[in-house]
């Protein structure tokens, strides 16, 4: 048997813990901007599908969450950087290469028409409001009138959001965990999942939570589709992508991905989905809470794991 | 010009002379390196094996670390060789987790820090301190456009390989072996 034993003459405590560079704000940040996303995406397609009065919390309700998801979600990236004071070198350059780039801008666009579109539903929850000035009433009546674009806007950009969170990992060929193309689409489908599940647990009206809860089993199917599909492909390339599924398979992250993520964030609460539309009574918090969790603990899991898995040389 | 540097693996002893060289000649905060030696032994006792290895940033042609840069802070200058603008870098980390050689760090002072092949030095007809230094002269240096430099000179002769070249990333750090 042939033995290979690697000493590296770093020896430097301060270079390699550095390699682990994200810490939780990242995850946090994927999970925020994965939820507002899925939010923002669903109020679009109902107003644009022109069910507004009937899905009253998906159109209306709901959304307010993403400009407080986005706003911490924003100060996460904030917090994160080592170079702070430079941070608005972002909004210098465009970089197609560059998924952060692009990222940074995306999220730009979808966190001021989050804003507007709270703004314009703002007596939903203080009917009584009025916005004082007179250029404030005209901006509402302005955006009122092409309401209609602004929900083509954030349902493009929602997407465009939600891929993303995933394809900022997975452009990064030094991480093996992370260099897959599948988790553009997981991401994607993990926060519109989270946003179907934050519509069921706001809303009150029995047919949209029965729609919303059938929505979300369909993404949760598609999840778990994805997550089976991401470690075939794994399983089946290179030695250092095999290496990278084995974390999850038997190594230090195991249990916290198939206990959290898998059976309680996705099969547990699709199979509750299931019993309420069979007519069942099950506590919308239920599920609800559960994929909210899911969620979140997959993001932190993705991105630490990720930060292990590497190429041997 | 394409800036290149060779490492005799079977010259170097391993004495970390090219670490202590670049830390002092480019101030790099204390305990942090931008090179650094690898020691791999291979086989089974007793036939074994051992490679000496002075490693550092690749300054590869298709670099990843430039590719994931949102800012262009990271970029390839003259010679190939990859930099990085301090006024630009936001220290987001997208070049540290893109690297397959994690060869950059977080400097203290918040932008990202590496080898950058001293190219104050190389501009002043000098070569780098890591090649000046090694007392068994195992590094070679130069451009490998000009067919009678070190580099050239050197991997001309003699069998030599890259990091993970696998990783895709043409380095221009090679090994002679």
């Amino acid at each position: 048997m042939k033995e290979e034993l690697i000493i590296s003459g770093r020896e430097n405590l301060l270079v390699d813990p550095q390699l682990h560079i994200w810490h939780w704000p990242i995850p946090l940040y994927l999970f925020l901007g994965g939820l507002a996303a899925g939010v923002l995406f669903f109020a679009a397609l109902y107003h644009l599908l022109g069910k507004e009065e009937e899905y009253r919390t998906a159109v209306r309700k709901a959304p307010f969450i993403a400009p407080f998801a986005l706003v911490i979600g924003l100060i996460c990236l904030f917090i994160d950087l080592n170079h702070k004071a430079y941070f608005w070198q972002l909004y210098t350059t465009i970089r197609i290469e560059s998924p952060m780039s692009w990222g940074a801008w995306t999220l730009l666009v979808i966190t001021v028409s989050a804003f507007i579109w709270c703004a314009l539903h703002i007596r939903e929850y203080f009917p009584a409001w009025d916005w004082k000035y007179k250029w404030l009433r005209d901006l509402e009546s302005f955006f009122n009138r092409y309401k209609k674009q602004l929900a083509w806007v954030m349902l493009i950009f929602a997407i465009i959001t939600g891929v993303y969170t995933g394809i900022l990992l997975s452009a990064f060929n030094a991480r093996p965990l992370w260099n897959t193309s599948v988790l553009g689409p997981l991401f994607l489908a993990s926060g519109l999942s989270a946003g179907a599940a934050a519509i069921v647990l706001l809303s009150k009206d029995k047919k949209e939570r029965l729609l919303f809860t059938k929505i979300d089993l369909i993404i949760l199917g598609t999840e778990l589709f994805l997550i089976v599909h991401m470690f075939m492909g794994f399983l089946a390339s290179t030695q250092v992508q095999i290496e990278a599924a084995q974390l999850f398979l038997g190594g230090p992250y195991t249990m916290v991905f198939w206990i959290f993520v898998v059976i309680l964030g996705i099969i547990i609460p699709g199979v509750l989905d299931l019993m309420e539309m069979r007519g069942k009574h099950i506590p919308a918090v239920l599920p609800g809470i559960l994929v909210l969790t899911g969620s979140f603990v997959f993001r932190f899991v993705f991105v630490f794991a990720g930060q292990v898995s590497r190429w041997l040389y | 010009m394409r800036y290149a540097m060779a490492v005799d693996t079977k010259k170097c002893v391993g004495c970390s002379d090219c670490v202590v060289a670049c830390q002092t000649e480019n101030n790099v905060p204390i305990g942090f390196c931008r090179d650094w030696v690898v020691e791999v032994i291979d086989g089974t006792y007793p036939q074994l094996e051992v490679e000496l290895r002075s490693e550092r940033c690749n300054h590869c042609e298709n670099a990843p670390c430039v590719r994931c840069c949102p800012t262009g802070a990271s970029h390839i200058a003259e010679g190939g060789i990859v930099l990085v603008k301090p006024g630009k870098c936001i220290g987001c980390g997208a070049c540290i987790a893109s690297c397959p050689y994690d060869a950059r760090f977080p400097h203290p002072k918040g932008y990202v820090d590496k080898c950058t092949f001293c190219i104050h030095r190389v501009k002043q007809g000098m070569k780098p301190s890591c090649v000046s230094v090694c007392p068994t002269k195992c590094m070679y240096f130069g451009d490998l456009d000009d067919p009678n430099s070190d580099v050239s000179q050197v991997l001309k002769k003699r069998k030599h390989k890259t990091l993970i070249p696998e990783a895709g990333t043409l380095p221009q750090l090679y090994f002679l072996i």
